[in-house]
């Protein structure tokens, strides 16, 4: 099932998805990537209803490079969260809303500190040191509770990260096999292999 | 000649009504024809061509009420939903593998029913879900590459072909579509193949299959596959999948058709027949071991007893 953790560290967000794109009981694909990189310094993990999850994140991508053209500067993580949110928001009162879930993570560069934001499909947004989606949310919550640790090094928070993902091989039934990995920092976007 | 007088021969009020009137009936002298184009609106002129829909208060609602089999297996339309649609990338091309079964609720409606469809000589789409949606759509597909091929003096790509689909697709989403498909061809970057649904998803990969049957073809079909495979092991292995799934599950089967998709765009390899390959193989075609398929048949003669 799909899952999505993310956590914050000293300086840094890491956003980790799984890669599997099912359809009913089987994989269609096992190497899908679901986390985008919406600008220099963000990072969007997306999950949800096949078919509006990438319509709604290539849609959200175009519109934040539209205010880097128009403006010469990006948009900060907290006012980009803010706009998804509320596009989020508006679409569910719509004849169709998009049913996507999201955990956006950035490096706000001025004021050099990373932040993360949980936003679900009904467009609540929460301002929070780590987060989860899926099934897999509710193993790696308590595990985060437990672990988490905000100044960790980027060391330490691959580590508590793989311990999420081990837990969820552990207990879930149907745990996702391989996982994307991304981070954000004062250097930008990358991905990293756990 | 006697109006064309009257217009110019007075300076009253009614003769000035009659010439307004005249020059208005003027313009009728001249049909539409001989503005050529209809001042380039063509067919559009007579109005936007729309779909018909229900005269109900939620279309939608009424087309589910009526073809939703899960929900209610009485319902009056049964959409044709049964199907093994196979396609993979290999070293050498593309295979497009398909049965040929067209079932309504349990009734075998058709056995002869062509699911690849033949969007251009580069281009192919399978069909699964609703045969009319898929064949309508992808046909329409066909129509928007030829044009891009005009405006652009260019061949669509896989990938753009495929994007036109799901985003209109998408369009239409819960509004009753029902289509899964793979839009498989060689562009410029080599062969490809996407996986549309109706649902709006679109995935770029090396190996799908699709339908009721797509377990069974999978089980055969993931165990054969290495990108390695010669042009004749995987037209050998698309057959066998098809066939794995034709036996296996009620709703596919009859015939397999195989295609081929190289640089110089798709050729039609052959129409297999289910039956037949279970009991005597598929013939004398290249990658054919010359054994059947049928399980009874192959392991003839062999015991797990100790002896």
């Amino acid at each position: 099932m799909e899952t999505s953790f993310a956590l914050t560290g000293k300086g840094y967000v890491i956003i980790a998805s799984d890669t599997t794109a099912a359809r009913s009981i089987v994989k269609m694909k096992i190497d899908e990537d679901k986390v985008k990189a919406l600008g220099p310094h963000l990072l969007m993990a997306h999950s949800g209803e096949p078919g509006d999850t990438l319509q709604f994140a290539e849609y959200v991508e175009r519109n934040i490079r539209l205010y880097n053209i128009r403006h010469n500067y990006s948009l900060s993580p907290s006012a980009a969260a803010s706009w998804v949110r509320r596009s989020l928001a508006e679409s569910l009162r719509s004849r169709h809303p998009y049913s996507v879930n999201l955990l956006l993570g950035g490096y706000d560069v001025p004021a050099k500190e990373p932040h993360l934001y949980w936003i679900d499909y009904l467009g609540t947004m929460s301002e929070v040191p780590f987060g989860a989606h899926g099934y897999g949310s509710y193993f790696a919550l308590s595990l985060l509770d437990r672990y988490h640790n905000p100044d960790a090094s980027l060391e330490e928070g691959i580590a508590t990260l793989k311990r999420c993902i081990d837990e969820v091989a552990k207990r879930l039934i149907v745990s996702p096999s391989k996982y994307t990995v991304k981070v954000v920092d004062k250097d930008g976007v990358r991905e990293i292999e756990v | 000649m006697n109006t064309f007088a009257s217009r110019f021969s007075s300076t009253s009020a009614g003769a000035e009504l009659s010439k307004a009137k005249a020059i208005a009936m003027e313009d009728d002298d001249f049909s539409d024809a001989s503005w050529g184009s209809e001042a380039g609106y063509g067919s559009l002129a007579k109005g936007v061509p729309t779909f018909s829909i229900p005269s109900v208060a939620d279309p939608t609602a009424f087309l589910r009420l009526h073809t939703d089999d899960s929900s209610d297996p009485n319902c009056r339309i049964k959409i044709q939903h049964g199907t093994t649609t196979l396609a993979f990338r290999f070293k050498g091309g593309v295979i497009v593998a398909v049965d040929s079964r067209a079932t309504a609720g349990s009734y075998v409606a058709s056995g002869t029913v062509k699911k690849v469809i033949e969007i251009n000589p580069y281009l192919l789409g399978t069909m699964a879900g609703g045969a009319a949606d898929c064949q309508y759509w992808e046909t329409y597909l066909g129509i928007h590459c030829r044009l891009h091929e005009l405006r652009n003096r260019e061949r669509i790509s896989v990938s753009a072909a495929s994007k036109y689909l799901s985003n209109l697709v998408y369009g239409y989403k819960g509004m009753g579509l029902s289509m899964g498909t793979m839009i498989c061809g060689w562009d410029k970057t080599g062969p490809a193949i996407f996986y549309v649904d109706s649902d709006g998803t679109r995935l770029k990969g090396d190996l799908f299959s699709v339908g009721s049957g797509s377990t069974f073809a999978y089980g055969v079909l993931d165990q054969g596959y290495h990108w390695d495979l010669s042009d004749e092991e995987a037209q050998e292995l698309g057959r066998r999948s098809i066939y794995a799934a034709g036996h296996r599950d009620a709703f596919s089967g009859n015939t397999c058709n195989l295609y081929h998709v190289k640089e110089d765009g798709w050729k039609f390899i052959g129409n297999y027949d289910v039956s037949k390959m279970h009991y005597e193989g598929p013939g004398d075609v290249p990658g054919s071991a010359g054994v059947a398929y049928g399980y009874d048949i192959r392991v003839e003669g062999r015991s797990s007893a100790d002896s």
